[in-house]
């Protein structure tokens, strides 16, 4: 089948960028759409052109590297399907599509359709993480997990950290990724030491990469590949108050109270 | 590439490990605030304190639908007379429905702006929504109608000020001869269709945001908001269309 696509083309991070128009004969129902921008960069390069340049890697719906908007919605028309596991038959013949990169001040464009997301990474690193002794494996069954506890983890965990999320959102907010990794660690026993601390930090920290605030579309749940659910930023939200509230001052004194008045020498 | 210090000073926004107690209670409101979270939270609360608010208000103007009784009388006037004579409770409302209203415009304004102009400079070519609602979408300008609505409502029906035959207490006979004007009516059923868009998804919102979820609840809070907000809307509206009708008199 042939398809006309309108691919948002940009040199580098400084360079404006424009849609420009390709047509792709020869494409097969069963490619996959990663597959079919390969035939398109395979004439192209034949041609002596740029090929589009965008991200990919494990190309089983797995790694989270792929992804783009398609028709103006992040991974394309599929549900809970990445770029790279969308299939060509589930497009018409002479079909026309507009593919463009993620839109967020916090992922500038690299080229094309490559995007800058190590945003993302700093949010991890600012808190999303358990901090675990060297030593021995300490043994399984000591330390017990609710079920359902471990499987609403599970399913929070289940986060590739692609982005769609970002770009589908008006506010281009990383509140649903941010989200799942607090409540991922906030479900298990060995999140618990850090709990309150890493809302607070992760939620500075996404704040500070400039994505945007929550105003509850639920466009985030809608495109993620991996349907982390809209509840997680409800339950960020209760995190984050929680400690910001709750939070003391950390003091070492042994346990004891603090009884001499703070401005004292 | 544009990056920012974290902007708030709670502790934990520091290096996580290291940290050193520096930050004094007084800033913890402050640093809350500062954060998106806070921010949304601030938003929802005072949402509440408005939808508790308008709830009172249309339960109050339905009394307009009550016959005059025997002595002429009508209980919508009779009921403005009873609230006025607890000034601590009417003005208590008031300095409540000011405080929440700045705070929600205000905590509005810095979101839109964070979410507008700073989070996405570039927009799409084309972009699908897929699972946002219009309302959700409009609540930025339904909004701002709704606060210029009520301006101009405070101006015509509390203080009097633009309206011509204003009579102090009489408050039936202020609304019906308002809404004898089409134009006051019509104005009033559109500022009033924007409430209901407003509360269709700012009611379930506002439990989200506080970080009321729940797979069972949610759904159903859903439905209850759009149930809320079209008898809210519904109950306004009903008001004009009864005057312009003679139903009410
Ligand atoms: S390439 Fe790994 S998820 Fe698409």
């Amino acid at each position: 089948m042939k398809l006309i696509l309108h691919i948002w083309r940009q040199k580098s991070r400084e360079s404006p960028g424009k849609m420009a128009r390709y047509e792709v004969s020869n494409v097969n129902e069963h490619m996959s759409f990663l597959e079919m921008l390969d035939v398109l960069n395979e004439e192209l390069i034949a041609r002596n052109e740029d090929p589009v340049a965008f991200d990919h890697d494990c190309r089983e719906g797995i790694c989270g590297s792929c992804g783009f908007m398609i028709n103006g919605v992040a991974h394309g028309p599929q549900r809970g399907t990445t770029v790279c596991q969308l299939h060509m038959r589930h497009f018409k013949e002479g079909q026309a599509l507009w593919l463009e990169p993620w839109r967020a001040k916090a992922f500038p464009v690299l080229k094309d359709l490559m995007v800058d997301r190590s945003a993302f990474d700093r949010i991890i690193a600012a808190g999303g993480y358990i901090s675990v002794n060297t030593g021995g494996a300490p043994e399984a069954n000591a330390l017990p997990v609710d079920k359902q506890k471990a499987d609403l983890a599970m399913d929070a965990a289940q986060c590739i950290g692609c982005g769609a999320c970002v770009a589908a959102c008006p506010n281009a907010s990383a509140a649903l990724f941010t989200s799942a990794k607090i409540s991922h660690l906030a479900h298990m026993p060995q999140g618990q030491p850090e709990r309150r601390r890493r809302a607070l930090s992760m939620v500075a920290r996404m704040q500070a990469e400039l994505f945007g605030a929550c105003t509850n579309h639920g466009e985030c749940e809608a495109v993620c590949p991996k349907g982390i659910e809209l509840e997680n930023i409800a339950r960020m939200n209760r995190e984050f108050t929680k400690a910001a509230w709750a939070r003391r001052d950390e003091v070492a004194g042994s346990g004891r109270r603090r009884l001499l008045p703070r401005s004292f020498p | 590439m544009q990056r920012r210090k974290a902007d708030f000073p709670i502790e934990g926004a520091k290096s996580a490990l290291t940290s050193v107690a520096t930050t004094e209670e007084a800033k913890q409101t402050v640093g809350f605030y500062r954060s998106v979270v806070g921010k949304k939270v601030v938003m929802a609360v005072t949402g509440f304190i408005l939808f508790v608010f308008i709830v009172f208000h249309l339960a109050a103007n339905l009394l307009i639908y009550f016959p005059p009784e025997a002595n002429g009388t009508r209980l919508l006037n009779d009921y403005a007379a009873h609230l006025r004579a607890l000034p601590a409770l009417l003005w208590g409302a008031r300095v409540l429905l000011l405080v929440a209203v700045i705070l929600h415009i205000v905590a509005a304004w810095q979101l839109t702006v964070l979410n507008k102009l700073e989070a996405r400079t570039t927009g799409y070519v084309k972009y699908t929504p897929i699972a946002s609602s219009y309302a959700s979408r409009t609540m930025v300008w339904s909004g701002p109608i709704i606060f210029f609505y009520v301006i101009y409502h405070l101006l015509d029906l509390t203080f009097g000020t633009l309206n011509p035959s204003f009579q102090s207490g009489n408050v039936f006979h202020n609304v019906v001869a308002d809404f004898e004007h089409p134009g006051v009516a019509i104005f009033y059923i559109f500022a009033n269709a924007c409430l209901a868009f407003h509360l269709y998804h700012g009611i379930w919102s506002m439990c989200q945001s506080v970080g009321l979820a729940h797979p069972r609840y949610t759904p159903m809070l859903k439905k209850a908001s759009v149930a809320l907000a079209i008898a809210i809307g519904a109950g306004f509206c009903s008001i004009p269309l009864a005057v312009m009708t003679g139903l009410v008199r």
